[in-house]
């Protein structure tokens, strides 16, 4: 959390002050702002909520979009659902593997995170993939390493 | 002036769309032509985008699969007057794909723009929400009755029954939650109409609120969709500028407030207790039901929880009257049905039309086959949690109840079509698998049997003891049908069950399969 004071992080969150309700949309907020999830938002969001640290680590490790260490500049969604079962992705999912990106693990290589997700909405033109949020249809490794260069550059 | 329109949708620009807007409106102004370029929705023949239509005096005219390297040449041959071209499809409308189906969901979906509302306007729109004004809310809501319309999410269930039970009970505060968690893998409509033609999706919350005396409207949009929550977002500020939504809708002194929450990555989100778990702020995990969300909802009030295809319906419904919605369809399924055509398949994308339709109808005559060119083994209709169907019930019209004779669900209308090198045991081991993933963890069947069916999957396929497993399997997939409090549980087994059954050659299996 380099350049964020807890101060900032209280102030950002202050629309939320004293409501339990907004444990899911402060730390969404706080990923948003810092690219993951320090450990210690969880205590700064308690307190704002007005809830217990296990109340908002309950909901942080609910959900999966949700990290607690800062992601790689750029993050590759690929999606293991079954229309891109359908489509082949198998061997998309191999070809990267022999890359170096196990899409099952996420692991972050050359500034890449690669990782799995379960449907994209993309499902007539799979493989689907996201790269930073800019979907990909028909996706090969060309394509996907194509759209991750044009980030890195 | 010439118009091209170049659709914005995610799927479109999956495949480029923005590069092609972009290089043709940088020919243009080079060259100093007169271009507008409209970004609108996509028609949903989703293996023709990029596709770029031009206005001309016949019509529009269609050119696929355009890339944006290819623009300069196409300009050169004349095709911003329609000018024929290896990749023009002709006029849009006249092609066979568009012109045999019944869009009123998607009337509106790849002809306007998505953001302007003088375009939705002289489309057709809030024509439905002007007509619900100037009615009593009991009048609405037995009007949504009579269309017959069903809830689109899944389950079925009829939507005016639904709201007559939260216009009926008292209270000082009312919700209306619009489901778009669109999970299922193989479903992409709602993604669609929200990103082309949010204000339907609007209209229909605002109908909905002034039915049951709700005034406040959230929709809950998954977060793989970052396009559709922008374009939803600067729709609801545009339908608040010009007073469509806030203290007095069109003038009338009723109020409606709309916003939009954002999932977090969780496929169970999607059912309908755990949306209000997750809207609430807290983990995603399902509520026992009773009591119903119509009674105890959001924050512990009545709430209506529709999905976005059945909350997109009303508009039309109340526009041109419960009869005219009713007269499509077969049976107890009224209206239409906006399918999905998805996995490998030829021609992918959204397809519209009444009920009745039969499923080899839908994947062959409309989709064309598979896309790798070899024969469809199998198709999963309605998401991971729905059956896999085979060749024997291509004869089968779509509906809620046709279906499930068969042994399949509706659910979402997304049909995932599999080609003869799938493998079926393969595909059961992940529906447990998926389930494992996604279990919200409330009930030991869902939960703790997931993992234990991807492991007897396994020894089934190894062989090991394969009638004893085999039994196990199916005791599990009974307990988890009848000892889970939603569908996560309840309908994992509907894949597994119907992948053994239909293939039990691909389980390896030496044994009679019961």
């Amino acid at each position: 959390m380099s350049n964020y004071s807890e101060e900032s992080i209280l102030n950002f969150l202050g629309p939320y002050k004293g409501d339990g309700s907004t444990i899911l949309r402060s730390l969404q907020l706080v990923q948003d702002l810092l690219g993951y999830v320090p450990d210690s938002a969880l205590d700064i969001i308690a307190k704002n909520s007005n809830v217990s640290r296990a109340e908002v680590y309950g909901v942080f490790t609910f959900y999966s979009d949700f990290r607690s260490t800062p992601p790689a500049k750029v993050v590759v969604k690929v999606c293991v659902a079954e229309a891109c079962q359908a489509s082949g992705n198998a061997s998309l999912i191999s070809e990267l593997h022999d890359k170096g990106y196990d899409i099952h693990k996420g692991n972050i290589k050359d500034d890449i995170q690669m990782e799995q997700t379960f449907c994209l909405g993309n499902c007539a033109l799979g493989p689907a993939a996201m790269v930073n949020g800019a979907p990909i249809g028909r996706a090969t490794c060309e394509r996907i390493f194509a759209a991750t260069s044009a980030v890195t550059a | 002036m010439t118009k091209v329109f170049v659709s914005m949708d995610s799927a479109a620009l999956s495949m480029g769309a923005n590069e092609v807007a972009q290089a043709i409106s940088d020919h243009a102004a080079k060259s100093g032509l007169d271009v507008t370029v409209v970004r609108n929705g996509s028609r949903g023949m989703l293996w023709l985008e990029p596709l770029v239509e031009v206005e001309t005096e016949a019509g529009r005219i269609g050119y696929a699969n355009v890339s944006a390297d290819q623009i300069s040449e196409l300009i050169a041959a004349g095709f911003l007057s329609g000018a024929p071209h290896d990749s023009c499809l002709g006029l849009v409308e006249e092609l066979d794909f568009l012109k045999n189906q019944t869009r009123i969901t998607f009337a509106r979906v790849g002809v306007t723009d998505p953001l302007s509302l003088v375009d939705y306007e002289s489309h057709g729109g809030l024509k439905g929400l002007r007509n619900a004004i100037a009615m009593t809310p009991a009048k609405i809501v037995a009007e949504v009755t009579e269309s017959g319309l069903r809830g689109r999410g899944g389950a079925g269930f009829p939507a005016g029954i639904k709201w007559n039970t939260v216009l009926n009970t008292e209270s000082d505060q009312k919700y209306i939650c619009c489901n778009a968690d669109e999970g299922d893998s193989g479903t992409f409509a709602d993604r669609m109409l929200m990103e082309g033609d949010p204000f339907t999706l609007i209209e229909g919350m605002i109908i909905a609120g002034i039915a049951v005396g709700a005034t406040e409207g959230l929709i809950y949009v998954r977060s793989e969709y970052p396009h559709a929550i922008d374009v939803l977002n600067q729709a609801i500020a545009i339908a608040k500028e010009h007073k469509i939504l806030g203290g007095s809708v069109l003038g009338s002194g009723l109020e409606f407030n709309l916003e939009v929450r954002i999932g977090a990555g969780s496929y169970v989100c999607g059912e309908e207790t755990a949306m209000l778990e997750s809207l609430e702020g807290k983990r995603g995990m399902v509520r026992a039901k009773p009591p119903i969300p119509a009674l105890v909802g959001l924050f512990g009030k009545p709430t209506v929880i529709n999905n976005v295809m059945t909350l997109a319906a009303v508009p039309m419904i109340l526009a041109d009257g419960a009869a005219s919605y009713q007269s499509f369809g077969v049976d107890r399924s009224r209206g239409t049905q906006v399918f999905q055509l998805a996995g490998n398949i030829l021609r992918g994308g959204i397809v519209e039309f009444p009920f009745g339709i039969t499923l080899g109808e839908l994947v062959n005559t409309v989709g064309g086959g598979t896309h790798s060119g070899r024969p469809i083994k199998t198709i999963q209709i309605g998401g991971p949690l729905g059956a896999y169907l085979g060749q024997e019930s291509f004869d089968v019209p779509m509906g809620y109840e046709s279906l499930a004779e068969v042994g399949g669900m509706l659910g979402h209308g997304g049909l995932v079509v599999f080609d003869d090198t799938a493998n079926m045991a393969k595909q059961a081991r992940f529906a447990m698998e998926f389930c494992a993933e996604e279990s919200c963890g409330k009930c030991t069947p869902c939960r703790i049997g997931s993992t234990r069916g991807v492991e007897v999957i396994d020894r089934i396929v190894a062989g090991e003891n394969q009638a004893m497993n085999l039994e196990l399997l199916e005791d599990l997939c009974e307990v988890m049908t009848d000892g889970s409090l939603c569908a996560m549980g309840g309908l994992t087994p509907l894949p597994v069950r119907s992948a053994l059954k239909l293939f039990p050659a691909d389980f390896g299996i030496k044994v009679e399969v019961k």
